[in-house]
């Protein structure tokens, strides 16, 4: 008899930081003790704080351990499962509530969160459709099925407010009326699994920690559009999530949740896996479905648009993950519940993945109107070591940044896109002071760069151009002229590229000039990077009052470029050594073997 | 292909068995296991609680614990039940004497006198 669950995080971060060999080593732990018919294990999807991974919650109870490691087990094994007694030391100690919380659902993290498309992740085990069964699944399909006709599930879509959570937020309803008033004989269902902006894990924890919401949701989509086909286009570096999604398909089909005559009301739906070979631009809608169709992935103008003639020419709908993750609750809970969640444009929740200067990094799902002060200052537990908090980008390299000025901000569709940036897909990049606005343009800049398709030429050399000036800016040979040319450009690409990845390219840019222009112009005129990041605008100097003259500087030097001089400080008993700026290459290795704080960047 | 009333029949069934994820504020059975307790017999003691409350199909609203020594070791095994505000300790516990704790203590409601701490000698 089971009196004990152990839920072990099988999502990507603490897979990575070894959740695994705690998997293994507790298993083994267990059957030492003679606890295994007693205790189980359950490799869940992602909890959202991968920052202190790897995560372990244990019920009844609903203790949650941090930062576990393999020699930890045995303890946690005596003590809390043999004996009941929390192991103290792993528990998490919330630095925004300054107090020791044995809980998940208590951190300053969480208590924020309202988790809708989140809502199994880290709860039920992702391999077992019986748990996600348990978790009301596939009731919103029958729901459907049995006792809803195509329209009325359309109209729950139109009445709930549901937006894409790809980042353009059109609405869901829409897309699928439009595709179910076209007649055909054959219309697919697809999904957008291809997330691909600079550190954002939103799609994938999904699809790792709950698969079947996407499953159930596809084959509501093809009810309500009268389609039997249904792609997950996922990109094939999300090994962990593709395996998933396979096992979730092999169970569905064996449950006849999938295939023919589905719940035995004569429904026939299937679902096939394309991966992806991690093109950004086919995360771009008729990119994506040219890749499906076996051709290089490149996008095509629109109209006519996927509703109309999408995969294969027939009326196609593509839904992004997250929106997907949605559907069976809003089917079950009714669109009211649903349009009361969020703001008056932007319904519900959105799910953000927070990374760069942030103490929780991780995955957050937060009422639409929250401001971007508390997800970073509550959820995020503020920015670490002690900096002060400078921007934040959403959206990745077709977004935007937020400077601090605008750090009150409702994330929603509509106060996001005011201030130049959009919600995007949810990846959340948070900058401190130590982050080069310029050199974070250039960055982003120069991800575009590298996944341009090619085929249009605003995005093929606009981008190219703007790259070109971005680097000579932060190599200190800018001129004035070079915020306009890049500013002209920009306007240029954006009005002419042909698909969304060239016409969002310019707007990391576009906003960091706007609001960081002093930046810029220190780069041009000062030829000096304030943030301390463009190497070339640096220079590393060595302090002779401070200096002892112990050359280990010297000895650390890969280019030979420090020397020792003929000045000894008073008190010192060597003369001090200074760096030839000539010579030097930049590497900071003299700085940060020096233990006499002597050497400094300028 | 499953027929969907054994869809119905899976999801009550995995409920239950994950219903211990899901308790908040129900009733807390508390079972003594430090070292005196695990001497004293509380092993059984446990699985028997977890057991029963699961045969009896209460397993969303009680939650069956461990915990430590509360300091009475002559009284081992201990088991505390937490009812809300109420708390009742029953003392020199058996697997029987759990059995019968779970079906009139937990299920009907009555507290098992004899078996509590006020009505035993060591």
């Amino acid at each position: 008899m089971i009196r004990s669950h152990v839920m072990i995080c099988g999502g990507s971060g603490c897979t990575a930081s070894g959740s695994k060999g705690l998997q293994e080593a507790m298993q083994k732990e267990l059957v030492a003790k003679g606890l295994e018919d007693e205790i189980k294990i359950v490799q869940t999807g992602c909890f959202g704080l991968c920052e202190l991974g790897p995560i372990m919650v244990i019920y009844p109870g609903d203790v949650f351990y941090s930062r576990v490691t393999v020699d930890d087990i045995p303890e946690i094994v005596e003590e809390h499962l043999l004996k009941g007694r929390i192991v103290e030391r792993l528990i998490h100690e919330d630095e925004v509530k300054q107090e020791q919380v044995t809980s998940l659902n208590d951190t300053s993290f969480y208590q924020v969160q309202k988790r809708v498309a989140l809502k199994n992740c880290g709860l039920i085990d992702p391999e077992n459709i019986d748990e996600y069964l348990a978790m009301d699944g596939y009731l919103a399909l029958q729901k459907v099925l049995q006792d809803m006709t195509p329209d009325d599930v359309i109209q729950v879509m139109l009445d709930s407010g549901l937006r894409g959570r790809g980042g353009a937020g059109f609405p869901t309803g829409l897309k699928w009326k439009f595709a179910k008033g076209y007649d055909a004989p054959q219309k697919f269902v697809c999904c957008n699994a291809d997330e691909g902006d600079p550190g954002a894990f939103m799609d994938r924890s999904i699809l790792e920690g709950d698969p079947h919401v996407v499953l159930e949701a596809m084959t509501i989509a093809g009810y309500a559009i009268g389609a039997n086909q249904g792609y997950i286009y996922v990109r094939a570096e999300y090994p962990i999530a593709v395996q998933r999604l396979k096992i979730a398909l092999d169970q569905a089909h064996e449950y006849g949740l999938l295939g023919k005559n589905i719940m035995e009301t004569g429904f026939d739906f299937d679902i096939d896996i394309r991966l992806g070979a991690g093109a950004f631009v086919c995360g771009e809608e008729t990119a994506l479905m040219t890749s499906i169709e076996g051709n290089r992935g490149e996008p095509r103008p629109r109209p006519p648009f996927p509703a109309e003639k999408g995969l294969f020419n027939s009326p196609s709908i593509l839904n992004n993950v997250e929106t997907w993750a949605n559907i069976p609750q809003i089917i079950l809970n009714g669109p009211e519940w649903f349009a009361a969640m969020g703001t008056e444009k932007s319904k519900g929740t959105k799910v953000f993945a927070l990374g760069g200067k942030i103490k929780h990094t991780g995955l957050v799902e937060i009422p639409m109107g929250t401001t971007l002060r508390t997800v970073i200052e509550e959820v995020g537990g503020g920015i670490p070591n002690g900096k002060r908090f400078k921007a934040a980008q959403t959206g990745g390299p077709s977004g935007g940044c937020i400077p601090a000025s605008h750090i009150d901000v409702q994330m929603d569709y509509e106060h996001l896109a005011e201030i130049g940036s959009i919600m995007g897909s949810g990846g959340l990049i948070v900058m401190d002071e130590d982050n080069c606005m310029v050199d974070i343009a250039k960055f982003f800049l120069k991800f575009t760069v590298d996944e341009s398709c090619g085929k249009c030429t605003p995005c093929r050399i606009g981008t190219k151009r703007m790259l070109e000036i971005l680097d000579k800016i932060t190599e200190g040979k800018g001129t004035m002229e070079d915020i306009d040319k890049l500013e002209e450009l920009a306007y240029y690409i954006k009005e002419n590229a042909l698909c969304g990845l060239g016409q969002t390219a310019p707007n990391p840019v576009l906003s960091t000039i706007k609001f960081f222009r002093e930046e810029y112009i220190a780069h041009i005129q000062d030829k000096s990077c304030p943030a301390g990041v463009c190497t070339a605008l640096l220079s590393y100097v060595i302090d002779p009052e401070k200096c002892i003259g112990c050359t280990m500087c010297q000895r650390n030097c890969p280019a030979d470029a420090i020397s020792v001089t003929d000045y000894t400080a008073e008190g010192h008993k060597r003369p001090s050594l200074a760096i030839d700026t000539e010579k030097c290459i930049k590497c900071g290795a003299c700085m940060s073997n020096c233990k006499f704080g002597a050497i400094s960047k300028q | 292909m499953k027929s969907l009333e054994e869809l119905a029949r899976i999801r009550e069934q995995t409920k239950a068995k994950i219903a211990l994820r899901e308790q908040e504020g129900g009733t807390r059975v508390m079972v003594g296991m430090a070292t005196c307790g695990i001497a004293a017999g509380a092993r059984p003691v446990l699985s028997a609680f977890v057991e029963e409350v699961n045969d009896s199909g209460i397993g969303d609203k009680v939650s069956v614990e461990q915990t430590g020594c509360i300091g009475i070791c002559q009284y081992e095994p201990v088991v505390e039940v937490f009812d809300g505000e109420e708390k009742t300790t029953y003392v020199k516990m058996t697997a029987d004497k759990a059995k019968r704790v779970v079906a009139e203590h937990l299920v009907k409601g009555n507290v098992v006198t004899e078996y509590t701490i006020g009505a035993t000698k060591v």
